[in-house]
């Protein structure tokens, strides 16, 4: 088997304590592979832990522990010189499509700047570039002379989008890319990068907060709480046959555009499980392991490439319910 | 797609740019025109000035006459003319002098702002020393030291004022830099010269212009008051802060002796404070996003 | 018959920048029964926002709004009404919850002095009795040690504990009408979720009518009886809330119903 285009293992980022405030550990013990030409989905709600990781992998947020390689390479331990190098093969679609684009800088020269940074084709070839990445995400190449705030959201996410595949990277995070759209601005856009990951057989990390959108794009998908993974599978696996009861509530709070099943929905909810933070290796786990003594990690295999973690588990609450 | 007949964009009608204020403009535009003239008088000072500034004349405390529109002074120099040649001087010491503290400013203040941490709180805490001093003491004291020469005063000028500016350009810079689109172009593998040129400095700029404008407005009048107290350009040239100190006893004699220099004090100073205020409206309304 | 509950006609909004109008809604149309729920959906800049904002003659920050047509509101035409005569109405008979309860929060005063002036204004309540009433109200909406947490202030609730807070104030004076405008958009969907529930649940228990204002038809669903779509400042088709998810008539109805992402309905994957 050929090794994996980005993997990543054991990644942790603490932050320092600050102003009285204890050190906050927002990622600990994260470990997934992406294959080429794949989207992994990460899930979470805010606090979990998600957009700390999509920078950490990307090394705009240093990490505390683990490594990070990308084409085999490790990025955790790169010089500054080396890692701008390497930004070619990875790129970044921030959330806000209102605030990442520099108002000051004419769609040109944004488009440009991956360009003149990593030289990718020679300098006359750049204009040639501009028009010819506009058009790929749906935009008339003439707006290349006009300043962001002429765009509306959705046009100026296209603008980020086109930006980030410049210097046709391998690897895209996404950081909540569509979030900040409206249904229809984000369906288009949705099908825009599901089209683009075809053509250009592009590996993603989609971070976003809705499952349902994370559904229409990701292959696998990862869902994390305070910090950690507690659930990674293909797509099916972890919507048809969850296992982990966070991920369970996540979904069951999703609203669902049926009126019947929605007003049942509301009406009958059960309040959602207290989810515990800590956690004892010395005594046995859901599963019936005691990791202090087996000296096994806390992540158990459900099926082939379908994974869980025993930690988070609300009391009385056994793997399936 | 099946909605391609109803527009997705988000363009609200709803307002959310403000152009600027045709007031706002026109309070820039007189302050440009001010400027513009006063540059017009002073660089081509030589070729306009009716007389030599230094010649004297019998004709002293004359009031203002054909010959003389502004009169003469007490030995009978046209004082039109030295108040051309003698703004040279103090619009000299006073643009290189804020020019040197801009640069001084730009650099000290960006590297503040932008690294942050230790060097931000040894950089600020040097700044905050020579700030506590009131502005003219410490120029009188320094001036004083190091001798009432053109350079002395341009280097004691930018001295005083550094801190104001590094402070000015340190503020918008500490938040500009942790905007979404600076980590845009990071990730995307700028360099930090370029994130701090390109990136963060054009989105500073509002706030750093106004504070050069009034910096040169208070810059004008500390050149003038350290002349006046005879600190200033030696002599023969005329100055204005000078021209003020000669005529300050013959004031009744000859009002013009002291009206003339104090009136282009007021202009030039008044130039600077209208540009500023005009620039702070423009900008403020414009720059919002 | 007397008049409904609540009777928009023709309602039309320009907001006026620099002398120039900009027309928002083009003359609306819509009745509320009393203790109706019914849902606006719509995209930025269909109006959505602008129709709640109109009721309660509210402009949004530094601009002036231009109303034009009639509400008609428990029989009184509230277009005519004075500035001083809106205040008393807003927050006693209509109230409203907005997307994000933190600008709409006083962040220098304790949430419980927040509500306390409330029911002094609108209810003519003393102190001590105010103070009950408000460790009431946000105990109904949820909250534990409601006395104590009444002397927090908004930066120390999470966000959906302040949109709590936020439908606590709302619903403190019995309004007859809440509206809700987007008040989940900010929020996780466990929140949400609950949120929805919280709202449900009070209008069931109080018998007030709610308008609920998104973009979300998964939100809409099952909240309301009856929900209007809206696009450009029109209300291009209105019905019961069943009728318009299993059978919706206009394209752009339908476009939106088909752009909702759904977790039981997968797109084919590259």
């Amino acid at each position: 088997m050929s090794a994996p285009l980005l993997r990543v293992r054991d990644l942790a980022v603490t932050f320092p304590p600050r102003r009285g405030n204890p050190a906050v550990r927002a990622v600990e013990g994260v470990s997934f592979d992406l294959a080429a030409g794949q989207t992994l989905g990460l899930v979470g709600e805010s606090g979990s832990g998600k957009t700390t990781t999509g920078r950490a992998i990307l090394q705009l947020q240093k990490a505390s522990a683990g490594s990070v390689e990308l084409l085999g390479r490790n990025l955790t331990t790169m010089s500054g010189a080396q890692l701008r190098g390497m930004r070619r093969h990875m790129q970044f679609v921030l959330q806000n499509p209102h605030s990442s684009l520099n108002p000051r800088m004419r769609i040109s020269s944004i488009l440009t700047e991956p360009l003149l940074v990593h030289r990718p084709i020679p300098r006359d070839q750049f204009a040639a570039k501009v028009d010819s990445l506009l058009e790929m995400v749906g935009l008339d190449p003439e707006v290349r002379n006009r300043f962001p705030h002429e765009f509306s959201g959705g046009q100026r996410q296209r603008i980020v989008i086109a930006r980030a595949l410049a210097v046709d990277p391998d690897f895209v995070v996404c950081d909540e890319a569509v979030s900040a759209l409206d249904v229809r601005t984000q369906a288009q856009i949705v099908t825009l990068l599901a089209d683009l990951q075809t053509r250009l057989n592009l590996s993603s990390l989609f971070i976003a907060h809705d499952l349902a959108l994370v559904r229409r794009l990701a292959h696998r998908v990862a869902v994390m709480y305070g910090g950690r993974i507690v659930e990674l599978g293909t797509a099916a696996q972890v919507y048809e046959n969850t296992v982990h009861p966070y991920t369970r509530t996540l979904l069951d709070a999703v609203p669902v555009p049926d009126v019947q099943a929605q007003r049942k929905r509301l009406r009958n909810a059960a309040p959602p499980p207290v989810f515990p933070r800590e956690y004892d290796p010395r005594h046995p786990c859901v599963f019936g392991e005691v990791h202090a003594e087996s000296g096994t990690p806390e992540w158990h295999e459900i099926a082939p490439g379908h994974n869980v973690s025993c930690r988070f588990w609300p009391a009385g609450m056994t793997p399936g319910q | 797609m099946s909605d391609t007949d109803f527009v997705t964009d988000d363009d609200a009608p709803l307002p959310q740019r403000r152009k600027a204020a045709n007031g706002d403009r026109w309070m820039v535009g007189l302050g440009l025109a001010m400027l513009a003239l006063m540059l017009i008088l002073t660089l081509l000072g030589p070729l306009i000035a009716p007389y030599d500034p230094s010649m004297t004349s019998p004709n002293s405390l004359a009031p203002a006459s054909a010959q003389h529109w502004l009169g003469t002074d007490s030995i009978g120099r046209d004082i039109l003319s030295r108040l051309i040649i003698g703004g040279r001087t103090t619009l000299l010491i006073t643009v290189v002098a804020v020019c040197l503290a801009l640069a001084a400013g730009l650099v000290l203040g960006l590297t503040a702002g932008y690294i942050g941490g230790a060097v931000d709180q040894v950089i600020m805490r040097v700044l905050d020393v020579i700030f506590a001093f009131p502005v003219f003491l410490l120029a009188i004291a320094v001036v004083a030291a190091l001798g009432p020469t053109v350079p002395n005063l341009i280097l004691t000028i930018a001295i005083v004022y550094t801190p104001i500016l590094a402070r000015v350009v340190r503020a918008p810079v500490l938040s500009v830099k942790s905007w979404d689109h600076v980590e845009a172009a990071r990730s995307v593998g700028v360099s930090e010269f370029r994130l701090v040129t390109r990136h963060i400095l054009p989105l500073a700029i509002s706030p750093i212009l106004v504070q050069v404008s009034l910096t040169l407005a208070n810059t004008i009048f500390t050149v003038t008051a350290l002349s006046f107290l005879g600190l200033g350009p030696p002599p023969p040239d005329p100055n204005w802060g000078g021209m003020l100190a000669e005529a300050r006893q013959f004031m009744e004699l000859a009002p013009l002796t002291v009206i003339a220099p104090a009136g282009a004090i007021v202009f030039a100073t008044l130039t600077f404070i209208v540009l500023a205020n005009g620039l702070r409206e423009m900008l403020d309304v414009a720059g919002k996003r | 018959m007397s008049d409904p509950f609540l009777k928009v006609r023709g309602l039309t909004a320009a907001f006026t920048t620099r002398g120039r109008d900009v027309q928002v809604l083009n003359g609306l149309d819509f009745d509320m029964a009393a203790g109706e729920a019914i849902g606006i959906v719509g995209e930025s800049g269909s109006g959505k926002s602008v129709t709640a904002r109109a009721l309660m003659q509210l402009a949004p920050e530094g601009s002036s709004i231009r109303l034009g047509g009639s509400v008609t509101f428990q029989g009184q035409d509230l277009l005519q009404y004075s500035e001083r005569q809106m205040q008393t109405l807003r927050g006693s008979q209509i109230a409203m919850v907005f997307q994000d309860p933190m600008t709409s929060l006083n962040p220098t005063m304790t949430v419980g002095a927040q509500i306390d002036d409330m029911l002094r204004r609108h209810k003519g309540l003393s102190a001590r009795p105010a103070r009950d009433r408000t460790v009431e109200l946000l105990e109904r909406v949820g909250i534990h040690n409601a006395r104590r947490r009444a002397d927090d202030h908004p930066h120390q609730f999470s966000g959906g504990m302040r949109q709590r807070v936020m439908i606590a104030m709302a619903i403190s004076c019995d309004p007859a009408l809440l509206i809700a405008d987007e008040p989940t958009t900010a929020l996780d969907v466990t929140v949400q979720a609950q949120i929805l529930r919280l709202l449900l649940q009070l209008r069931e228990d109080l018998g007030m009518a709610l308008m609920l204002i998104t973009h979300d038809f998964g939100v809409i669903a099952g909240m309301v009886e009856r929900v209007m779509v809206m696009y450009r400042g029109d209300i291009v088709e209105t019905g019961p809330v069943e009728r318009i998810f299993d059978a919706p008539e206009h394209l752009y109805t339908r476009a939106l119903l088909a752009a909702v992402p759904r977790l039981d309905a997968p797109e084919a994957k590259p």
